[in-house]
C-alpha cells in the first residue's frame, strides 16, 4: 500500500486533486454501468407495476357480486301439483318450471314499488338463471314452505354486476343485444328501492365454474381443491423420492460413469418443456395404467415427474454445502454413515431443501400446458368428494381455469380470469413468503 | 419393519387406484371448441335436475377430440365427442379398428358464420363472396388475367365498400370454422369473380383450381387467428380497419363491440341461418360411444336432455346463447331415443 502511494508520488505528472484520462474514463464506465444497472431494474419495477395494476384494475371486480332480494311466492299449482310434498315427485318440476315464479317476483316488485320505465322489457333478465336452481334447490330441501311467499337473495345477472362496476353503460347497453338501457334503469330504481346491492363477495373463492350463460356465478370452488389435491401429491411423492435420491447420490453413491450419467439426466429432465411430462402422464398413468382422466391423481403424478428433477437439484446443493467437517466429526466419534446423513448433514440441509421444494411446488402449481392432456382444462362443475376417493374424481386446478375463462365469449369472464390470477398470484407470494423464511430463520453459514 | 409398512401402503395405493378406476359415475365429453359452451350450458342445467354428476365437458378441437373418441371402449375413454363438423370416413374407420362400433350421430343445430368489425369503425356493412374472395384470395381475377392480388384497399374492387386498408383475421387452419369460410364465402367468391373459370381456362384441373382459390395471400392482410374469437377480438379492438371472422355466438354476445356486415345481403340471424337464406353456417354435432350407454350412468339421460325442446328448442338457453335450433330436431329426438346408430338407415 506504501509502496504504491510512493509510486504515485514518484511519478509527477499525475494528482490526487486532478483526474488523469484513464481514471476519469474509468470513473465513466463505472457509472454509465450502474446507470444501465438501475434502468434495468427500473424497467422491471415498471413492468411489474403495470401488470399488477392492470390485474388489479380487471381483476378486483370478481370478489364483488350484485345482488337482488326478491319476494317469490312458491306457487303450490307450478312446483307440486299433486300437494303431497314428495321431494321425488317434486324434482320431476326442473328449473324450466321455477322460471316463471322468478318472473312474477320480478313482475310484482317492479308494479309494488310503483317502477314506470317506458319500454322496459324482460325485466326478468337482470336475474342471473343459476336463481331457478337456487330456487329449485331449496323448494326439495324444504318442500313444506311450498305456498308461502319468502324473500330470496339472487345473484344479478352478468351485465347488471358489469354496469355497477363499470363495464356496462348505458351507451354499451343501447348496442348490446343482452341488455337494455331500460333494464339498467330498473336495476337502478331497484337499488334505490333497496332491493339491490352490490357488495364484497367470498364466494367467488368458493363456487364452481358456470357455463357461458351465468358468468356471475362461476368461481374457483373446484379448481383451488384441484390444485390443493395436485400439490398433495406433488409433497408426498416429490418430497421423500427427491430427497432420497439426493441424499444416495451426494452421500452414498459412488463417483463412477453411471452417476454422472444419471446426473446430466436429471439436470436435462428439469429442462423438458412441461407439455412432453403431459404426453408421458397420458400413455403411462391413462392409458396403461387405466387411471380415470380429469383426475388429480394423475395431475399430480404428473407434476411430481415434472417437479422431481426442480427438487433434487437444490437438495443436492444443500447437501454439498453442509462442511465436510461436520460429517468427519461424526464418523470420528463413531457414528455410521446413516447416523452422520440423519443426525447431522440432513438437519442441516433441511433449510435449503425445503427452499428447493416449496418453489418446486409454485411452479407446479403454476402449470397448465402437461393438465391439458390428461384432461383437466375442462368444464367440471362437480366438487370432488374428500381425500382420497376424491383424488379420484374429476378436477380442474388455478391456471387452467384462468386459461378457460380467457377463452369465454361473454366479456364478465375477463373479470373473473383476473380475478383467478390475483388469487394464484396470492397463492404463489404465501409459497415464496415462506420459502424465504424458512432460509433466513434456519440456515447456517460457515 | 420399514418394508413391511412401505408394501401395506403401497397396496393400499394400488387397492384405492384399483376401486376408482372401475367407478366412473360421471359422463366424458371432449371436442370442438364451438360446441364447448352448448355443451357447458347443457351440462349445468342437466347437474342441476337430474340426480347424475354434473358432465364433465373439454375443449381442444373436433379432430382431437374425435381422435379420443376413437382411442377404444372403457371407463378411461371419453363416451361423447363434440364435433363442428360431420365425422369423416376415415374417423369411423379408425374408430372401428379400436373396436368403437355404434356411434350415435346426434346434430344438435347450425352455427353462422359472420364478418364483423369495430363498432365504431369504417362502413362494412355488406360483404358478397366476392369482395371477400378480391380482398384475402393470393390470386384474382385483374381484367382477364389471373395475377397476384394486388389490391389494398377495399374500394379498389367495390367502390361501395369504405376506402381503407384491407386487414381482415381470418380463423388460423385448425379451427373448424376455416373450413365452411373456405368453402362457402371464398370458393364462392373465386367462382362469382369468374376467377376459377379463367384458372380452369389457363389449363388448371378443377381440383388445382378449387384450391388456388382457396389460398389466402400472404403479405400480412389476412391474419390467420390460432387462438379463439376473443384474441380476433382483442385485434380488432386494436385495429380500427380490421375485419374479423367470428361465430354467430360470439358476436351476439359481443354487440357492444362488434358490427355485424350482410352476406350476399341477408343479415346474420338466428332466423336467417335456420331458413337456409344466410349461406355462411355449418351443423353442429356430438357423436356417442353406443358401446358405453347403459354403462356410464346418465350418459343416455345427457343425450336425451340436450336435444329436448327446452334445451335446444328456438326458445331454449342454447338458442338464447347463439345456436340456431335445428328444425329437424324431431328426428334427432328420435335417433337418441332409440339409440339408432350410423348407417342404420334413418
Amino acid at each position: 500500500m506504501t509502496d504504491m502511494t510512493a509510486g504515485a508520488s514518484a511519478a509527477p505528472k499525475s494528482s490526487l486533486l486532478a483526474q488523469d484520462e484513464r481514471t476519469r474514463r474509468r470513473n465513466a464506465a463505472e457509472a454509465r454501468f450502474k446507470l444501465y444497472g438501475v434502468i434495468a431494474i427500473t424497467l422491471a419495477i415498471v413492468a411489474l407495476l403495470f401488470l399488477m395494476v392492470s390485474i388489479m384494475k380487471n381483476g378486483s371486480g370478481a370478489f364483488f357480486q350484485t345482488f337482488v332480494t326478491l319476494e317469490v311466492e312458491l306457487l303450490e299449482d307450478k312446483l307440486d301439483k299433486n300437494g303431497n310434498r314428495d321431494p321425488a315427485e317434486m324434482a320431476k318440476v326442473t328449473t324450466f318450471g321455477y322460471s316463471p315464479l322468478i318472473k312474477d317476483a320480478m313482475a310484482k316488485v317492479v308494479a309494488d314499488n310503483g317502477i314506470e320505465i317506458d319500454g322496459l322489457k324482460k325485466p326478468e333478465d337482470l336475474i342471473s338463471k343459476e336463481a331457478a336452481a337456487q330456487m329449485r334447490n331449496f323448494v326439495l330441501a324444504h318442500p313444506e314452505m311450498v305456498g308461502e311467499t319468502r324473500p330470496f337473495e339472487f345473484v344479478a345477472s352478468g351485465r347488471i354486476d358489469g354496469y355497477y362496476k363499470g363495464r356496462v353503460t348505458m351507451e354499451s347497453a343501447a348496442r348490446d343485444s343482452n341488455i337494455s338501457p331500460e333494464q339498467l334503469q330498473l336495476a337502478d330504481a331497484l337499488k334505490a328501492a333497496g332491493a339491490l346491492e352490490t357488495r364484497f363477495n367470498w364466494s367467488f373463492i368458493t363456487w364452481p365454474d358456470a357455463s357461458e350463460n351465468r358468468p356471475e356465478v362461476s368461481g374457483l370452488g373446484v379448481a383451488i381443491i384441484g390444485s390443493l389435491y395436485m400439490m398433495l401429491v406433488v409433497l408426498a411423492l416429490a418430497l421423500p423420492i427427491g430427497v432420497a435420491a439426493s441424499i444416495y447420490l451426494e452421500e452414498f453413491a459412488p463417483k463412477n460413469r453411471f452417476t454422472d450419467l444419471i446426473e446430466v439426466n436429471i439436470s436435462n429432465l428439469a429442462a423438458v418443456p412441461s407439455i412432453v411430462f403431459g404426453i408421458l402422464g397420458l400413455a403411462i398413468f391413462i392409458n396403461f395404467a387405466g387411471l380415470p382422466q380429469s383426475a388429480p391423481i394423475v395431475g399430480g403424478l404428473v407434476l411430481s415427474l415434472m417437479t422431481l428433477p426442480r427438487i433434487i437439484i437444490p437438495a443436492r446443493a444443500a447437501i454439498q454445502a453442509v462442511p465436510p467437517s461436520i460429517r468427519e466429526a461424526a464418523l470420528g466419534v463413531g457414528a455410521s454413515k446413516m447416523q452422520t446423513v440423519f443426525h447431522h448433514v440432513l438437519p442441516l440441509a433441511a433449510p435449503g431443501i425445503l427452499t428447493g421444494l416449496i418453489i418446486g411446488l409454485a411452479q407446479a402449481l403454476g402449470e397448465t400446458a402437461p393438465l391439458l392432456l390428461i384432461g383437466m382444462v375442462a368444464f367440471v362443475r362437480e366438487y370432488p368428494a374428500g381425500p382420497p376417493e376424491g383424488l379420484f374424481d374429476p378436477a380442474t386446478a388455478l391456471p387452467v381455469q384462468v386459461y378457460n375463462w380467457t377463452q369465454r365469449a361473454d366479456p364478465a369472464f375477463v373479470e373473473r380470469a383476473s380475478g383467478a390470477i390475483i388469487v394464484l398470484l396470492v397463492f404463489l407470494m404465501v409459497m415464496n413468503t415462506l420459502a424465504i423464511i424458512l432460509r433466513s430463520r434456519f440456515e447456517r453459514r460457515w | 419393519m420399514l418394508n413391511a409398512r412401505l408394501t401395506a401402503s403401497a397396496l393400499a395405493i394400488t387397492a384405492v387406484s384399483a376401486t376408482a378406476a372401475t367407478a366412473r359415475d360421471q359422463v366424458q365429453i371432449a371436442g370442438s371448441s364451438t360446441v364447448l359452451p352448448y355443451a357447458s350450458i347443457v351440462a349445468e342445467a342437466f347437474g342441476e335436475n337430474f340426480d347424475f354428476p354434473t358432465p364433465v365437458v373439454e375443449s381442444g378441437g373436433s379432430s382431437a377430440g374425435l381422435k379420443r373418441f376413437c382411442v377404444g371402449v372403457g371407463e378411461n375413454t371419453i363416451d361423447i365427442a363434440n364435433s363442428s363438423r360431420k365425422i369423416r370416413e376415415k374417423e369411423i374407420a379408425a374408430c372401428a379398428d379400436a373396436g368403437v362400433t355404434d356411434i350415435v350421430e346426434v346434430r344438435i343445430g347450425y352455427d353462422g358464420i359472420v364478418f364483423a368489425s369495430q363498432i365504431d369503425g369504417p362502413a362494412f356493412t355488406a360483404f358478397e363472396p366476392a369482395d371477400i374472395f378480391n380482398a384475402l384470395a393470393a390470386q384474382v381475377l385483374v381484367g382477364d388475367k389471373i395475377v397476384d392480388n394486388p389490391y389494398t384497399q377495399w374500394a379498389e374492387f367495390n367502390p361501395d365498400l369504405p376506402a381503407v386498408e384491407i386487414i381482415a383475421f381470418p380463423p388460423g387452419t385448425k379451427h373448424g370454422t376455416r373450413e365452411v369460410f373456405e368453402e362457402k364465402v371464398v370458393l364462392a367468391g373465386c367462382e362469382a369473380t369468374g376467377a376459377m373459370q379463367a384458372m380452369i381456362d389457363g389449363g388448371m384441373s378443377e381440383d388445382d383450381a378449387e384450391g388456388a382459390c382457396m389460398t389466402l395471400r400472404t403479405d400480412g392482410r389476412a391474419i390467420d387467428i390460432d387462438g379463439d374469437y376473443t384474441e380476433t377480438l382483442a385485434r380488432i379492438d386494436a385495429n380500427p380497419n380490421g375485419v374479423g371472422i367470428f361465430g354467430l355466438a360470439f358476436y351476439e354476445n359481443n354487440t357492444d363491440k362488434l358490427k355485424v356486415a350482410t352476406m350476399s345481403g341477408v343479415v346474420p340471424s338466428t332466423e336467417s341461418i335456420a331458413s337456409g337464406e344466410y349461406p355462411v353456417s355449418r351443423p353442429l354435432y356430438f357423436y356417442i360411444k353406443g358401446a358405453h350407454i347403459g354403462v356410464i350412468p346418465g350418459l343416455k339421460e345427457y343425450a336425451q336432455f340436450f336435444v329436448m325442446d327446452e334445451i335446444a328448442g328456438p326458445d331454449g338457453p342454447l338458442a338464447e346463447y347463439g345456436l340456431v335450433s335445428d328444425p329437424e330436431l324431431v328426428e334427432t329426438q328420435m335417433t337418441v331415443e332409440n339409440e339408432e346408430p350410423m348407417g342404420s338407415g334413418s
